[in-house]
């Protein structure tokens, strides 16, 4: 089946559909992980994206019932150079196609995806249509532009839980990394409160291989009752859209600094970030894939990170007699990640729970439980 | 940390003569090496026996000898020449040998010259199996079940304990010289007694046979400071059993999950710091069941490879550049990245196209060779394409071999014209295609098509070579588009 791919800027791309037939809008982006389309797909941070792999041929190894990252795929649309029906893989049980079909989400294969990264390399992200209905490239290009812009758009409410619920569960697959702290904790156990933007569930599995008892509470749960649960800590997860749009999360996270150890993640970093009265600016075309060298200053040590974000912190809003910058990325020099020089808390910008990407981070899991550590003790 | 300045004067070994299993990719790196070197302000020293490389080009070094690649010689140039250290990981196994032999014998530390690249306990630790067997137990890894073997009692003892197929490797041999795959016990006394011989130490292993597993290879990068990056993942088209020289290769790996890449990343980086490969490349082999999805570690060569070379133009990273610059000091972040020049060489690169690596073969030059490929490299070149698919990239190196094939098939040269062929000859000679298929042999790509088009599903076509569905997929969708065209003849 024909599905078209319209840009607000104009440009129309002809390809064949893969997953459901239909019309859907997003903003246009790109990933250049070579792995990892599931989790990808998957991630809540995708909300209102129409995303594009970088890497041409998707769908090689299948879908499997364990590298989800949410209940469903988050993604607006779905977009790639050549899409393989067929797959091969031990743990596969289906197709990519049937997957999308299953859960109504269209993706276009069969366009020039390097065409199409270098205009959003130039010309930034950009919002774009999908559709296999509308075919006509003027009506489609005025659909894009009718779309909603990213820009002060608050989408953590969309994707965030509508009741608290409690999470004890790790990896229990083949591929789980092991939970060596947890041995050395001997057993402590740690209550978190995980503020739910849109997260990842391997964020969850890592805190609590790490040792961590998680409560998950939706993205406008008040900084009070949160306090009233008298938590060990807290953690700001990763989440779509625009930070300055989520302004009860920057509130209600201003009432915390100080009172509890926080750790954030992508926008959480970022709402922590404005909570702190720092600013943030939508990056042209964001970083977005798995491969990214990631300075650590306080070590020195180069991280290869797993990425996703939009939006990022300007390090030159942030008080520097109170914050101190602790991660670059190498590639464009933008804030990666900060703590603050007395409060317990700290903050990145990418992911380390990886899932899709590389486990070079995974150490941020052990600071944070070692800041719960050294704050109070475990209940 | 800048580049060291405690050293002036590097010599550098080379692979020495082109001969099958070490070829032009070291003189590829070697060359790089002298350049960047010498770049670097080093006075750079050079042995290489074969005058016919650029990289005894009197301007690439400031002193070349082309002498024997022995440990004599070089000692001789080691007590002329006075140089500062030794980089030994950009010759191939020759130049590890050599350099090897020196530091045990005492040599370099008589004349106070240090490794630098990899140490002496690396290298070992690397290539003797024994001890990267011990290593890579104590950091939780699994390699295949069997033990080294010195006398040929021994190797029968083993063989009965762990059953065929078995696998039969040489220590300290080219390209896996003297070794093979024994399916009963009477080849597996033929072939330990010519591996025993072939040995330089009359030493075995006697492995489990991983035949049929799929392949994987990834080159890793690690520089003084312990920054460890990995370059570029290779998946084998050829299942396990075919030497990585002598089969088709792909990068990026296909099909693969990111859980299980991670996996591989992640065992990578434990395996070179655990090895000890202080600075520069290293390229470590894995296979995989395709069944469960059991990892096992297959080996690591401590220096850059063939695969670093087919990795570098792969992706665009300059391995070998890097490796030389990585053994004189600098850390990944310093060194820029050639492609990009802003951004540094601390990253891992990811591409938007596969590379497809095809080797050639010359059998009709070397007549009575058995053409079945082993564990033993039998290719005398390779050729290398891009393409922004899998199957884009593997018709446009079939036509770079220059062996007069314009891709797969459908040039008018293929020894069978299927679509022709009466239906009463159509059972033998689907006879005769699988039983080619079942052992690998070079140009066995073509007999994929030929049995496609007589009707093989790719299930029993999995079953016959074990080469990925995946790849099959492909390759069967290379068919069908022919047959579309097919239809459109005038």
């Amino acid at each position: 089946m024909i599905a078209k791919l319209a840009l607000e800027n104009g440009t129309v791309f002809t390809g064949e559909a893969f997953g459901a037939a239909r019309e859907t809008t997003g903003e246009v982006v790109f990933n250049t992980s070579l792995t990892g389309y599931q989790e990808i797909l998957t991630d809540p941070s995708y909300a209102g994206q129409i995303v594009t792999m970088t890497y041409p041929q998707i769908g090689n190894y299948g879908i499997n019932e364990e590298d989800l990252e949410s209940v469903k795929p988050q993604v607006a649309g779905f977009v790639v150079k050549e899409y393989f029906d067929f797959y091969s893989n031990f743990r596969a049980t289906g197709s990519l196609g049937d997957w999308l079909a299953r859960h109504e989400i269209l993706g276009i294969q069969g366009i020039d995806t390097r065409m199409l990264t270098k205009i959003i390399r130039t010309v930034g992200a950009m919002r774009g249509v999908i559709s296999t209905i509308d075919l006509d490239d003027k009506s489609l290009v005025e659909k894009a532009r009718q779309s909603a812009d990213m820009n002060g758009l608050d989408l953590a409410k969309v994707v965030t839980t509508d009741q608290p619920y409690e999470w004890d569960s790790v990896d229990e697959t083949l591929f789980a990394l092991k939970p060596e702290l947890r041995k050395r904790l001997n057993g402590k156990r740690w209550n978190v409160v995980v503020y739910d933007y849109g997260v990842k569930r391997n964020i969850l599995r890592r805190l609590v291989s790490y040792g961590c008892r998680l409560t998950i509470v939706p993205a406008s749960f008040p900084a009070e009752q949160v306090l009233a649960m008298n938590p060990d800590g807290i953690f700001l997860s990763n989440g779509p859209g625009d930070p300055a749009a989520v302004r009860y999360g920057i509130q209600n996270i201003k009432k915390l600094i100080g009172k509890k150890p926080i750790f954030g993640i992508c926008l959480g970093h970022q709402l922590l970030g404005l909570a702190l009265g720092g600013k943030t600016f939508k990056l042209r075309f964001g970083h977005r894939g798995a491969n990214h060298p990631v300075k650590n200053l306080r070590t020195n040590e180069v991280e290869i990170t797993s990425q996703n974000h939009g939006f990022a912190v300007d390090p030159a809003s942030l008080n520097p007699s109170e914050i101190e910058i602790t991660h670059v990325n190498l590639n464009d020099n933008t804030n990666e990640g900060f703590r603050h020089k007395e409060l317990p808390l700290f903050s990145v910008q990418y992911h380390p729970e990886a899932s899709p990407g590389p486990h070079d981070s995974d150490y941020l899991f052990s600071q944070f439980v070692e800041m719960m550590e050294r704050e109070g003790v475990p209940a | 940390m800048p580049k060291r300045t405690d050293i002036h004067s590097i010599l550098i070994i080379g692979s020495g003569p082109i001969v099958i299993g070490q070829a032009c990719e070291f003189d590829y790196s070697g060359t790089q090496a002298c350049k960047v070197l010498r770049e670097e302000g080093y006075r750079v020293i050079l042995i290489n026996s074969n005058p016919a490389t650029i990289m005894t080009d009197p301007e690439l070094a400031d002193a070349t000898y082309v002498e024997p690649i022995t440990p004599a010689f070089v000692e001789k140039i080691i007590e002329k020449e006075r140089p500062d250290v030794i980089l030994p990981t950009m010759g191939g196994q020759t130049a590890l040998n050599t350099a090897v032999a020196l530091a045990e014998s005492g040599v370099l530390a008589k004349y106070g010259v240090e490794l630098i690249g990899a140490k002496l306990e690396a290298i070992k630790r690397a290539e003797d199996r024994e001890l990267f067997q011990v290593a890579m137990n104590e950091i939780g890894l699994e390699t295949a079940r069997g033990a080294f073997v010195h006398t040929f009692d021994e190797a029968v003892k083993l063989a009965e304990k762990i059953g065929f197929p078995i696998i039969i490797r040489p220590s300290f041999t080219l390209g896996g010289t003297g070794g093979g795959t024994a399916y009963n016990m009477e080849e597996f006394r033929g072939k330990v007694e010519h591996g025993l011989s072939s040995s330089p130490i009359n030493q075995v292993l006697v492995e489990e046979s991983v035949l049929g597993w799929k392949e994987f290879e990834l080159e890793v990068m690690r520089d003084l400071k312990d920054n460890v990056v990995i370059i570029c993942s290779i998946e084998n088209f050829d299942p396990m059993g075919v030497h990585t020289g002598d089969s088709i290769t792909v990068a990026p790996a296909q099909t693969l999950t990111d859980k299980e890449y991670q996996t591989m990343r992640d065992a990578s980086i434990k395996i070179i710091r655990k090895i000890g490969v202080e600075t520069g490349g290293s390229n470590i082999q894995f296979a995989i069941n395709p069944q469960n999805g059991r990892m096992i570690v297959i080996e690591m060569n401590p220096r850059v490879s063939r695969s670093s070379a087919l990795a570098s133009k792969a992706t665009g990273f300059p391995i070998a550049k890097i490796a030389a610059r990585l053994a004189v000091g600098y850390t990944l972040d310093e060194i820029p990245n050639d492609i990009t020049k802003e951004t540094p060489a601390s990253f891992e690169p990811t591409i938007d196209y596969c590379v497809v690596k095809i080797p050639r073969w010359d059998f009709e030059k070397f007549k009575g060779v058995d053409d079945t490929l082993g564990v033993q490299m039998k290719s005398v070149g390779e050729a290398m394409a891009m393409g922004r698919t899998f199957k884009e990239a593997l018709q446009k190196a079939l036509r770079s071999l220059e062996q007069g094939r314009f891709g797969l098939g459908a040039d008018g040269k293929d020894i069978v014209e299927v679509r022709t062929l009466p239906e009463s000859k159509k059972a033998e000679w689907r006879k005769k295609v699988l039983d080619r298929l079942k052992m690998p042999k070079p140009e066995n790509i073509f007999y994929l098509r030929y049995a496609l088009q007589l009707g093989v599903t790719i299930d029993e076509l999995f079953q016959v070579t074990k080469i990925d569905p995946w790849f099959l997929h492909n390759i069967k969708q290379i068919v069908n588009v022919e047959e579309e065209l097919y239809a459109y003849r005038p």
